[in-house]
């Protein structure tokens, strides 16, 4: 649990950092270039199956946990005063899990499976590098081979799947926006328990980095990482 | 003050068990719980009934033979004691009370509210000591130890053995109980000969025994009513880990 | 008269000499032998996993359900070796004698210098097992003094010593016990000794879970049940503690000896009211800083007790701070039994406080105007902590109020220097033993002798008897003896169950209890004692006949636990109030009214009384016969001990 979940963090650091990109106005042009390039680039294409593997490891030994844990308390008490002694989302991280694996679920076949079956639009930004004008254009399937970078006359033509454009579209749905965001903030306490538990499970405790692990987990992972995913599909739905 | 328990009942390991209500009648401030409960056992012995079995001797706090989950809280509502030193006066009149023994499957229950916990003692004969026989032993102050190690070791060592983290845990996992006994051999150097084995034996046993696992909630260390600190678990599995990864030894048949 | 059978020779070489001339078992003979060992505290577990290391088979009882839960784990304060690591002139000798004197010369000489010699040895050992003792900056072994000895020689783990040092032994026992060398049974009480052709060879228990009789076989039993305060109701004894296995011993001829000194300790939380099932100490080293005191008249205590006044109303000049104004060189930190009768004498003039009048006060507001309060709480945070959770009242606040309680027995049954009792192959060790403690213990000695007898002295002594048997045949098993003592233990249990009175075991247990403390408690006089005799028959005939006993015996059935413990409490009570009667001097924790000082002191009659009383049953509703070990004082000489 310890491994994978800390593997998990780290990816979503570089997923958030990736997907600021979306907040910049140029009509997907960054983002869609550097969705080309994660699908793409081998090492990262290594690393993306090590996370899908991780994700499923996670959960099932999760579940394994979770069935170990239930046989060792056979008969529960009538009356558990459980907030006594320990904070809701530590004794719940089934159900924040559970939540965020059904989002991933949601999430993958909105964006992921799409994007990988050509079931996304396609994109074709002519820009002009002497005056940095852009036009775009969308294409038709028929019109569209491989993604492409290429210059014609100082001009910059890059072909690409548009998957801006289908995050634009996708978050136009009040229901997947709101969705999102529940699903954000049990990511959020799911991780400000995770986090450091983690780090205990793995035997660091030491009395100067504890604190420091712990400050981590509830700000970056259980504040600044949630909200900055959260404020994606609010941007699309509220701005754009 | 008069009372409503809420008690378990169960004559046997192989019954099943159940709750059942029970008045305490003019119980003072200044019992104790266990007291309260001698009070009531008092009166279902003049009726002729069977007086609740509970576990208890030294009712000061030290031996670790009382238990009870009191409304919901292993040693009841107070933090940092065992049931025997818990007074009525934390609880009020007309209070309702439900009183239960420690859930695990690891601990059966032998009757009523007392649970079998020998499940600890073989943890403990699986490696919870130093193997140095009896004479022969240098001089005690041959062996400097900081006073800081000295300090943390006691600390760790101060565990009682009641279970209360086992009852706490959501997980019902005995790792604070196992840690701290791991931890104190870890820290000291009369410790450090076995002290990768040790490892080993302990979880191992602890795991044979069917407790739960450690999800870090920290509700052993909150409801522990000597004060364990959760730093003893973080400990035991880097212990550990260590062991497994970096030093595996064959862990000692002993015969 | 009593062989005790102390080997010649210059004291200090006694030991040494007796473990060379005693016989040994061969290596490879020793898994021929079982030895039974009941009671797992500091006696019992050290004896075992001392004896098993060595290669006997060893089976342990406890009545608890683990043997790390037995009552030594109570132990506060610490345990006292003759290290002399701090340079202040400790030795052995030092020791032995302040045990002898503080022990008021009724202790053995031979035992008392065996047990200063091994301590040292004790604390290496404990130290060689992860005993986390507290230590000194540099690393070193920390010492403080205790219970008013003039050396530094106590060592100590804060405030649970006594926790630490069965910790230990508990896990010497448990690595005996993972290597097949031991084996534990727990929740299992002994219920009666079995005898073939005169020598212990076994015992008959009860599982205390299904309700099984069974008997087990032995070539050799160790008693290491502790003391038998509980006698009193009141204690500081846990509630299971008992005399049962000891008395049964006795009634099958092991002589039970000094029943009636009893150590009462000075600064115990005093009772609340009837319902209270147990006594609290804290640790003596309050006496170090509380000052005890007491209104001077009768009419201001009423008015305390009433509530009309607080303490702090009672002006400095309407204070008598009685033990600085008696023991003016000693003040507060006289020993435990000055202490505790002092306490007595107040409360029986009418000047007690609290509600129930039946206290003293200890004031710490001189010390926290002294010292602050943060070294106070430093000093004793955690007793002011204790003492807060069970009165709920705050000591920093209001001075506490303490009564003396039975703390410990320092009589016990009658064993010659092997530690082994009048029935050959029955030995007793700790607390169970009358051996080493005389008629007053002081601070820190208990754990000390319970380690002693377990660690060293017993794998010596039993070795020896072992080899003198001539045989390596194993007990035998069929022997009719265990039968017809099984079926004793059984017809007594039949008995129990059929009681079906009015009266619960408890309200006989504290009705004895009351007769015990008043009668022969902190002072005794012969008339309270012949008193005394007469209640406790009265009781003992009311238990057999209108006591209630529910249940069955196949269940965990603490209704029948405590019948039988009380019915044995009930014989052990007569036989101390007749030590007492026959005791007609004053001497450490037995004091008589009729033998004291001018000044109101104890008295010892040295012409008379300077022997051992060991008692021998001759059956129910018989008086039991003295006999007498003399003591034979060839190294101190006898003073009248004075704390003015």
């Amino acid at each position: 649990m310890s491994l994978t979940g800390i593997f998990l963090c780290t990816f979503l650091i570089v997923h958030l950092i990736g997907n600021l990109q979306l907040f910049k106005d140029d009509a997907g042009y960054a983002f869609n270039q550097y969705a080309y390039f994660m699908t793409h680039f081998t090492p990262i294409k290594v690393v993306s199956y090590l996370l899908y593997a991780s994700i499923i490891l996670h959960a099932i030994y999760a579940l394994v946990l979770t069935l170990k844990n239930r046989a060792a308390r056979p008969i529960g008490y009538a009356q558990y005063d459980g907030k006594a002694n320990s904070t809701w989302n530590s004794r719940n991280m089934g159900i924040l899990g559970t939540i965020v694996l059904v989002f991933l679920a949601t999430h993958m076949q909105n964006f992921w499976w799409k994007y990988h079956n050509d079931q996304v639009p396609y994109v074709e930004y002519r820009t002009d590098l002497a005056t940095g004008a852009r036009s775009i254009t969308e294409l038709q399937a028929s019109e569209f081979t491989d993604y492409q970078v290429t210059i014609e006359n100082n001009v910059e033509i890059v072909k690409a799947r548009d998957l801006y454009k289908q995050v634009a579209y996708a978050f136009k749905n009040i229901g997947l926006v709101i969705f999102y965001v529940i699903a954000m903030a049990a990511l959020a306490f799911h991780l400000i328990h995770g986090f450091q538990s983690a780090f205990r499970t793995l035997g660091v405790s030491h009395k100067k980095y504890l604190p420091l692990i712990q400050a981590i987990g509830v700000w970056l992972f259980g504040v600044i990482v949630p909200i900055g995913f959260a404020l994606m599909p609010l941007y699309f739905y509220f701005v754009k | 003050m008069n009372l409503t328990l809420k008690v378990w009942r169960q004559k046997n390991d192989k019954s099943k068990g159940q709750f059942v209500t029970i008045q305490a009648n003019d119980i003072a401030d200044d019992m104790s719980f266990l007291e309260m409960l001698d009070i009531v056992n008092e009166d279902l012995t003049r009726k002729g009934e069977d007086p609740i079995y509970f576990d208890h001797d030294c009712r000061e706090g030290i031996c670790g033979m009382c238990s009870l989950v009191i409304n919901g809280r292993p040693h009841g509502p107070k933090y940092g004691i065992t049931t025997c030193q818990l007074h009525m006066r934390s609880f009020h009149d007309g209070q309702t009370i439900v009183i239960e023994p420690w859930r695990a499957a690891a601990f059966p229950v032998l009757k009523d509210l007392a649970v079998d916990r020998t499940a600890f003692d073989r943890i403990q004969q699986a490696g919870g000591y130093v193997n140095v026989n009896t004479g022969g032993v240098p001089d005690a102050n041959t062996i400097a130890i900081p006073k800081r190690i000295a300090d943390e070791a006691f600390e760790s060592a101060t565990c009682i053995g009641c279970g209360a983290c086992v009852a706490a845990c959501k997980n019902a996992s005995a790792m604070l109980f196992v840690s701290a006994k791991i931890s104190q051999f870890a820290l000291l150097p009369q410790g450090q000969t076995e002290r990768y084995e040790r490892a080993q034996a302990m979880v191992d046993q602890m795991d044979a025994e069917g407790f739960g696992s450690c999800t870090n909630t920290g509700a052993c260390e909150a409801e522990c009513p000597k004060g364990i600190k959760l730093s003893n678990i973080a400990r035991m599995n880097r212990e550990y880990f260590t062991a497994k990864f970096f030093r595996e030894e064959d862990v000692h048949t002993h015969n | 008269m009593l062989d005790s059978k102390v080997p010649a020779g210059p004291l200090a070489e006694k030991w040494s000499k007796h473990k060379f001339n005693m016989k040994l078992v061969n290596p490879a003979n020793k898994r021929k032998f079982t030895i039974i060992v009941v009671g797992t505290g500091l006696a019992g577990a050290s004896a075992a996993a001392s004896l098993a290391e060595l290669g006997y088979n060893v089976k342990t009882f406890c009545y608890q359900d683990s043997p790390r839960r037995a009552h030594s784990i109570a132990a506060q304060g610490g345990i006292n070796a003759a290290k002399n690591y701090q340079n202040d002139g400790d030795s052995v000798f030092r020791l032995f004698y302040d045990t002898i004197k503080g022990g008021d010369y009724r202790a053995r000489e031979a035992n008392v210098h065996r047990l200063a010699e091994v301590s040292v040895n004790i604390i290496d050992q404990c130290v060689a097992q992860g005993v986390p003792f507290a230590r000194e900056y540099g690393g070193l072994l920390d010492n403080r003094s205790f219970g008013g000895a003039q050396v530094s020689r106590t060592f100590y783990a804060r405030g649970q010593t006594g926790q630490q040092l069965l910790l230990g032994a508990y896990s010497a026992l448990n690595r005996q016990i993972r290597k097949g060398k031991v084996q534990s049974y727990t929740r299992h009480e002994m219920l009666d000794l079995v005898k073939i052709d005169g020598h212990a060879r076994g015992i008959i228990t009860r599982d205390m879970v299904t309700g099984k009789i069974e008997a087990h076989e032995g070539h050799a039993v160790l008693l290491c049940t502790g003391g038998y305060g509980n006698v009193f109701f009141l204690s500081t004894n846990a509630m299971g503690c008992n005399v049962t296995a000891a008395w049964r011993a006795h009634k099958r001829g092991a002589f039970f000896a000094n029943p009636c000194y009893t150590q009462i300790h000075p600064t115990c939380i005093p009772v609340t009211g009837d319902h209270q099932s147990k006594l609290t100490l804290m640790s003596e080293s309050l006496r170090n800083d509380g000052r005890v005191w007491v209104p001077k008249t009768v009419e201001l205590a009423e008015k305390l007790r009433k509530g009309e006044l607080k303490p702090s109303d009672i002006k400095e000049g309407d204070r008598d701070y009685f033990l600085e104004r008696k023991y003016p060189s000693f003040g507060n930190l006289v020993p435990r039994d000055v202490a505790s009768r002092n306490a007595k004498e107040m409360v029986d003039e009418g000047r007690g406080v609290g509600k129930s009048g039946v206290a003293v006060f200890l004031d710490f507001a001189d010390a926290i105007k002294r010292l602050g309060k943060d070294t106070v709480e430093a000093k004793y945070g955690n007793l002011f902590d204790m003492y807060y959770q069970i009165t709920d009242e705050n000591p920093y606040e209001q001075p506490m109020r303490i009564y003396p309680a039975v703390h410990y027995t320092m009589g016990g049954i009658w064993v010659d220097y092997n530690l082994m009792t009048t029935v050959p192959g029955l030995y007793a060790l700790g607390e169970a033993n009358f051996s080493d403690h005389g008629a007053n213990r002081l601070g820190a000695s208990a754990l000390m002798q319970g380690l002693s007898d377990g660690y060293f002295v017993i794998p010596f002594t039993v070795g020896d008897y072992l080899a003198n048997l001539g045989s390596f045949a194993p007990v035998d098993k069929n022997h009719p003896a265990f039968e017809e003592t099984r079926k004793e233990v059984e017809s007594k249990i039949t008995t129990l169950l059929s009681l079906k009175g009015e009266k619960t075991v408890d309200d006989i247990h504290k009705q004895l209890g009351h007769i015990m403390w008043e009668y022969c408690g902190m002072a005794r006089t012969e008339e309270g004692l012949i008193k005394a005799k007469r209640l406790i028959q009265e009781l003992r005939k009311e238990f057999w006949s209108n006591a209630r006993v529910l249940g069955e015996n196949d269940e965990l059935n603490m209704s029948l636990e405590k019948a039988g413990r009380v019915a044995d409490f009930l014989e052990l009570g007569e036989l101390m109030v007749d030590d007492a009667l026959n005791r007609r001097e004053s001497c450490g924790g037995h004091f008589r009214l009729e033998s004291q000082t001018e000044e109101g002191e104890a008295k010892r009659i040295d012409e008379e009384f300077t022997y051992v009383a060991a008692w021998e049953y001759k059956g129910d509703n018989q008086p039991e016969v003295l006999h007498k070990e003399e003591l034979v004082f060839e190294n101190v000489k006898l003073t009248q001990r004075s704390y003015k």
